[in-house]
């Protein structure tokens, strides 16, 4: 997995290309968190170059939608493939994340 | 895999075909990616369909592997996780064996997706395996041993 980190306005858009899987979500993680800590409060995440997502990749998304929430901020998700749709719809998360079919509609949610 | 010298082409020839792959790795999760990339590239090979190959097989043995080393052998380096996958034109067979002295798998097992429980971080792994494999048994020979059906869909 690779990480790019870009701003754009006030959003810091989070490209994860690769798997978010069991080996690298905490790196995953404390990226985010260190935007967060830096006083991002509008944080998008971008699917459309990542591949799968297991367990503990989706537990990270959990927490740190909630860390970003308790600093009065705002996570969207954007690009999600097929596959990546049907994980979050049977994990129920589709219920709990704003989820956009593209990256500029996820822009303009905020 | 090419089919052996003399066999019917195609799809006839991988009809007849069994595969027995069996992986050794250590308790370290960086290994995960390398196993799942191989054995999905085998299942393409025999026809799976494209879902199971970039969904079901990559998450589904990526969650056993990972309890294997992180639960079931602590992420002890000196304790081995082994992999074996039994592949033929109608169903993939893999078991996950791991060293560590055992956990209940069925006390792992919550429902991630009620409402109390949707906003922890753990909790899903289980869930996962069940919901994206055609059956899922625990059972101890040598090890603790996490097997795993998937049927192949075209």
């Amino acid at each position: 997995m690779s990480l790019a980190i870009t701003k754009q306005g006030e959003v810091v858009v989070v490209d994860v290309e690769g798997q978010l899987i069991v080996g690298n979500r905490n790196e995953f993680k404390q990226k985010v968190l260190d935007e967060l800590e830096r006083g991002a409060r509008k944080v998008l995440i971008d699917f459309a170059r990542t591949g799968y997502i297991d367990s503990s990749g989706l537990g990270v998304l959990v927490t740190l939608s909630r860390r970003i929430r308790e600093e009065g901020g705002e996570l969207r998700l954007a690009n999600l493939n097929d596959d990546l749709k049907t994980l979050f719809e049977l994990t129920k998360l589709d219920t709990l994340f704003q989820i956009s079919d593209t990256k500029e509609r996820a822009l303009q949610s905020f | 895999m090419a089919p052996p010298s003399g066999a019917p082409p195609g799809d006839a020839a991988t009809a007849r075909l069994r595969v027995a792959l069996e992986l050794e790795i250590p308790s370290d999760v960086r290994y995960i990616e390398g196993v799942v990339g191989l054995i999905a590239r085998h299942c393409a090979q025999f026809g799976f369909a494209p879902r199971q190959i970039s969904l079901n097989i990559p998450v589904a043995l990526t969650e056993a592997l990972s309890n294997a080393i992180l639960r079931g052998n602590a992420e002890r380096e000196t304790l081995r996780v082994q992999v074996k996958a039994d592949l033929s034109a109608t169903r993939l067979v893999l078991e996950v064996v791991d060293e560590g002295t055992g956990f209940d798998l069925e006390k792992c097992r919550i429902d991630p997706t009620s409402p109390e429980n949707l906003e922890r971080e753990d909790g899903r792994g289980l869930f996962l395996m069940t919901s994206l494999m055609d059956r899922l048994e625990r059972f101890s020979s040598h090890g603790n041993v996490v097997r795993m059906t998937l049927h192949r869909h075209d």
